[in-house]
């Protein structure tokens, strides 16, 4: 059984429909202490980095077990930065650190070095870039090398993202999105996974992906 | 690169699909779940059901033709129509919705999109602004279009992102259903004075007017809903010409892409 880990950041319904569509066997736990008897663990999420925070030492300690019995873990979207050491989006709130890195915004890599520009709000225009934060819409794929996660993939899929952060591109990064600047779609690294898109939403290619992913849980 | 959206409309009474010309006259198109496994085949990047008739009883009926759809489908699927109260947007989502539309309930209370984006985040919260050319200006109209008010659209769009609205959607009411081209200008000017993606609505009628609105109305995705439903052009077609145009968008399996 695959634990869907739900610390109330946004809605799971679509990642139940697509678990469910594919015949995987999933549960939502109560408490950290049910997922001793997880065979894989799903971190989804969507919106604001600090939900995360919900994620405390008793759930990151129950994580962290299910990893060392091989348990495979896969984040989704915000669960994909939360496998990363941070994010800017929210600074106090730890990651679990499994990759090292720390996520920021799309399109800050290059107002770092231009001047600060104080008068700029969420939602109006950024003139100098004209890239549209949050990033929302159909992305392709392009691969960093041979993954389990995008197995039978060809390069160029495209899949649905809806994100205003993301990951750098690390040494466990399996596949690249470039949105004014390229960015981690996704990571793998032994049995930590994760997917800056939305799988459950990306149509054939999505659930094709989750089910690479479901076959390195163990059964039974 | 980041594809420009193709949007499927499917405007739902009573849980039938139903197509109105400028918002009135309405004739019937079909089931909703049906049309939205045809569109998926045919490679829609996303389905919108706007509930064109809602009423405080509809919500039942609207959680299970949200439903039906979201059974068939694994695209992002918005809906709209009758979005009054968080309790509103919470059945819907709940329901399979992955964002929901506001529109008067919006303009009535602005401090809606604030609510719904913290409690969902912005992704999940599109705001419909419907426009009607007046007096040199783009007047804001609700109420499916009956009542006029006196915000401007660009200025109502700009608020709405930054009361944290993730997307908006932009219908001209001169254009809705005339089959006559989006209204470029307006979806120009809104799409250039916010920086979320805005969804042009309203007056699709050939290929060629998919291709003007991504260029001169500079809009993130558009949507369109007759003429998909009558099969007069399929989304894969539309995509192809589009993608020979040098427009970037999603090709399906059928149509020669990954």
């Amino acid at each position: 059984m695959i634990a869907l880990v739900d610390y109330g950041a946004g809605n799971l319904t679509s990642v139940r429909k697509a678990l469910a569509h594919i015949g995987a066997g999933f549960w939502t736990p109560v408490e950290p202490a049910e997922l001793a008897r997880a065979r894989g663990v799903i971190v989804p999420g969507v919106g604001h980095f600090d939900s995360t925070a919900a994620l405390d030492a008793p759930w990151r300690e129950a994580i962290d077990a299910a990893r060392a019995r091989s348990a495979p873990l896969l984040g989704i979207c915000v669960g994909l930065q939360w496998l990363f050491e941070g994010s800017t989006e929210a600074p106090d709130v730890a990651g679990l650190g499994a990759i090292r890195g720390t996520c920021t915004r799309l399109g800050a890599g290059s107002d770092s070095r231009l001047p600060a520009c104080p008068e700029r709000s969420r939602g109006t225009p950024d003139s100098r870039q004209d890239l549209k934060v949050p990033h929302v819409g159909w992305n392709s794929l392009s691969f960093s090398r041979p993954t389990r996660l995008f197995e039978g993939i060809p390069e160029g899929t495209q899949v649905y993202f809806t994100h205003s952060y993301a990951a750098p591109v690390v040494p466990a990064t399996a596949a690249i999105t470039t949105y004014g600047a390229p960015f981690s779609a996704a990571v793998e690294d032994g049995l930590v996974s994760g997917v800056q898109f939305h799988p459950e939403k990306s149509g054939d290619a999505g659930l094709r992906i989750l089910r690479n992913w479901m076959s390195h849980v163990p059964s039974v | 690169m980041l594809s420009k959206r193709i949007i499927a409309c499917l405007d739902v009474r009573d849980g039938r699909v139903v197509k109105g010309i400028n918002f009135e006259g309405l004739r019937e198109a079909g089931d909703p779940a049906e049309l939205a496994r045809r569109y998926n085949v045919e490679g829609i990047d996303e389905i919108v059901i706007l509930d064109v008739t809602a009423t405080l009883e509809s919500r039942q009926a609207r959680a299970h033709t949200i439903s039906a759809v979201a059974h068939e489908i694994f695209l992002p699927l918005c809906v709209g129509g009758g979005i009054r109260t968080e309790g509103d947007a919470a059945a819907a989502i709940e329901a399979g919705a992955d964002k929901v539309s506001l529109n008067t309930a919006a303009l009535q209370d602005p401090s809606l999109i604030t609510t719904l984006a913290n409690r969902y985040g912005s992704q999940a919260v599109v705001v419909a602004i419907d426009a009607k050319r007046q007096d040199g200006r783009f007047a804001v109209y609700v109420r499916s279009g009956q009542a006029e008010t006196p915000r401007g659209a660009v200025d109502w769009a700009r608020e709405a992102a930054e009361r944290g609205a993730g997307e908006i959607l932009l219908t001209s009411i001169d254009r809705d259903g005339t089959k006559s081209g989006f209204d470029c200008v307006l979806t120009a000017e809104v799409s250039t004075a916010v920086n979320i993606p805005v969804i042009a609505s309203g007056g699709a009628g050939s290929f060629e007017h998919f291709a003007e609105v991504f260029t001169a109305g500079r809009a993130d995705a558009a949507l369109a809903a007759s003429i998909f439903h009558f099969n007069e052009h399929s989304v894969e077609e539309l995509k192809r010409f589009l993608h020979l145009r040098g427009i970037p968008v999603r090709l399906g399996p059928g149509t020669g892409g990954p």
